[in-house]
């Protein structure tokens, strides 16, 4: 009986750490698809955007002293303005883009916002407060910080602004046109290149929202965006590249998988896992889970 | 080989015949040293990118797969340096072929996705691979290279066999563009719709030049591993495979001499920015080694805004019209063959 339970305990703590791995990715995912959607670009700097948020959020907070709420507007609002930065500086003057010099084009951001992180913050890893406490909880025998309840709560956030802004307001319904075809909105009147610098913004922001969530548990440090966005892209193939609701689904699938194959395989290998299902994904099926590879087709850049 | 690139290769000759006698300093042999193993890296990477058009992120996995493979036969199993990078240069063609045939199908940003999360998932397996690899700690005593049963131990004598090796890659690299292959892969770059219509198997010529850049990586840390006589995982993570990519973008993409630049450039630039720090500190800015990424990641950006056709372009501008003329000549022989 007690054997039983205490696998029980075992499943559903794996299964709560999975889940708040996997909100990180989500929001990564979000973050790639918004961009990929207004550009065909995907943005190798994405996982810096997450590193910047949650290096940002540690200074407001540990040094600065800032409330957690304060603090967190702030370093939104910093990622945004670097994301309108990074269009404006590096993807809008590009009169001839090829793949390739995209590609190395975001890369090369990555590669200055990551040595600017480690001039500015180090080498270190930075611990953050949490933002209500370090008291685990009892769930059904499981632990469970109150972080990654913030965590849950902040996904779910996220996810249903994201459908009320694309859904329900001008500017969300211009992006999704832009999305479609890029030519048709432009001839209705609708300013995509302003479209392209605004999904810049808005992933970003969302990157510096999941930086700033996972960095009391993670401990963030300048390295760790290569990972983080290698995941997180995962996460967006998984649920078919543009697809941002499917990444979510993606997203937390991944992070369960990875946080189960910790527990059962071995937790030296924990990172390789999704880094071999995102092989196997664009391998065998890269329209991923739940896109048509009719719909990739017309997507591909 | 012939014309302008003969020409560059007899002057690459003469280079490597006089640098010892003019860099009379060890510590800066060595760095020229390591940039030949850059290079030969790079030589590679030129082709499948430049030349096939394909991007790999990944190419420092095949680089650490061969230095970690010759570390273990030669260090924990005495085997020959030789018969080791041979093994190393094997088993990175069976890799690159079970790797290349699914992921060569994808393109643009799924490759090089495929390919970075590849690179990511030997660097994991390196560190974690303790029994095998050492894991963080490395592989000790590597012992040196020899030839014909006379070991290279001078910095001088290692730096003439490894710029031979970068020479002789260059020399296979040439053949191979101004070969039926090369025209090909060319081809491919240009259209793979048009050259499958023309009877190029897209397909076979990708997987084989994929496999035979990954060799040049192989080859490149086996001589690593020879040089330092030390390895662990450090050198080898996702960086790397960036920074190779980085090096042959900014010399050029579409050329071989740009790669090879664009390599020697990168790999001194730490040298010559510690250089400049003293005079720097004259006036009153301190300059770390820190600074380092951020000025790559700098000059990357500046020059794929700026010079998309890398550095290479840019000194050799006045003789622009000739690079044109000869890619024209080049042009109309594979339309003549075809």
């Amino acid at each position: 009986m007690n054997h039983t339970d205490g696998a029980f305990v075992d499943v559903l703590q794996f299964l709560i750490m999975g889940i708040q791995r996997g909100s990180i990715y989500a929001m990564v995912a979000m973050g790639f698809n918004m961009i990929y959607n207004a550009t065909g670009i995907i943005n190798f700097a994405q996982g810096e955007f997450v590193v910047l948020g949650g290096l940002m959020m540690v200074t407001l907070t540990m040094a600065y002293n800032l409330s957690i709420v304060f603090a967190f507007i702030l370093t939104v609002l910093f990622l945004i303005i670097a994301g309108i930065l990074m269009e404006r500086l590096t993807i809008n003057p590009v009169k001839q883009p090829t793949v390739l010099r995209l590609i190395i084009i975001t890369i090369a951001v990555s590669i200055i916002i990551k040595g600017a992180a480690m001039v500015f913050w180090g080498k270190g890893s930075h611990y953050m407060r949490h933002f209500s406490g370090t008291e685990s909880l009892d769930f059904y025998g499981a632990r469970i910080l109150p972080q990654t309840l913030w965590i849950f709560a902040i996904l779910f956030f996220v996810v249903v602004a994201y459908i009320l802004f694309f859904n329900y307001t001008m500017t969300g319904k211009c992006m999704r046109a832009c999305a479609i075809n890029r030519d048709a909105a432009r001839l209705a009147g609708i300013n995509d290149r302003k479209m392209v610098m605004l999904s810049f913004a808005l992933s970003a922001g969302i990157g510096a929202i999941a930086g700033i969530i996972i960095t009391p548990i993670i401990q963030m440090d300048y390295a760790r965006g290569a990972m983080l966005g290698l995941k997180g892209f995962g996460a967006a193939v998984l649920g078919g590249l543009g697809n941002s609701m499917g990444a979510v689904v993606a997203g937390v699938l991944l992070g369960i998988l990875e946080a189960m194959g910790a527990g059962y395989i071995s937790s030296h290998y924990m990172d390789a896992i999704a880094l071999v299902i995102l092989l196997f994904v664009l391998f065998i099926r890269p329209s991923g889970i739940f896109g048509s590879s009719e719909a990739m087709r017309l997507k591909e850049f | 080989m012939k014309g302008k690139n003969s020409a560059g290769f007899l002057a690459l000759i003469i280079g490597i015949i006089a640098t010892p006698f003019l860099v009379t300093n060890d510590y800066y042999l060595g760095v020229l040293i390591f940039a030949a193993f850059n290079s030969l890296a790079c030589i590679g990477l030129c082709l499948l990118m430049g030349y096939a058009g394909q991007i790999s992120i990944g190419h420092g996995a095949f680089v650490a797969i061969g230095a970690y493979t010759s570390g273990i036969l030669t260090a924990k199993l005495a085997w020959s340096p030789w018969l080791a990078m041979l093994c190393g240069i094997l088993l990175v063609i069976v890799i690159a072929f079970c790797l290349g045939i699914p992921a060569l199908r994808l393109k643009g940003h799924y490759l090089a996705m495929a390919t970075l999360g590849f690179a990511s998932i030997v660097h994991i397996v390196v560190v974690a691979a303790v029994d095998l690899t050492g894991g963080p700690s490395g592989i000790v005593n590597i012992p040196r290279l020899d030839l014909f049963g006379y070991v290279l131990n001078s910095d001088r004598q290692y730096f003439y066999f490894s710029w031979g090796v970068v020479a002789l890659g260059i020399y296979i690299a040439f053949n191979l563009i101004n070969s039926r292959m090369g025209r090909g892969l060319q081809a491919i770059h240009g259209s793979e719709d048009a050259a499958a219509s023309l009877g190029i198997n897209i397909t076979s010529y990708k997987v084989q030049v994929f496999m035979l850049s990954a060799v040049f990586a192989s080859v490149s840390g086996s001589l690593y591993a020879y040089y330092v006589n030390y390895i662990d995982p450090g050198p080898f993570d996702v960086g790397h495979s960036v920074l190779l990519v980085t090096m042959v973008a900014v010399g050029g993409l579409h050329n071989i001499w740009g790669a090879l630049i664009g390599a020697i450039f990168l790999s001194l630039l730490p040298e010559f920015l510690s250089f400049l720090s003293e005079y720097l500190e004259a006036f009153g800015i301190e300059y770390q080694p820190d600074f380092d990424t951020l000025i790559y990641g700098s000059i990357l950006l500046i020059i794929m805004l700026f010079l998309p056709e890398g550095i290479f372009k840019g000194i050799t501008g006045s003789m622009g019209s000739v690079v044109s003329s000869v890619k024209k000549s080049l042009g109309r022989t594979a339309g003549r063959e075809q």
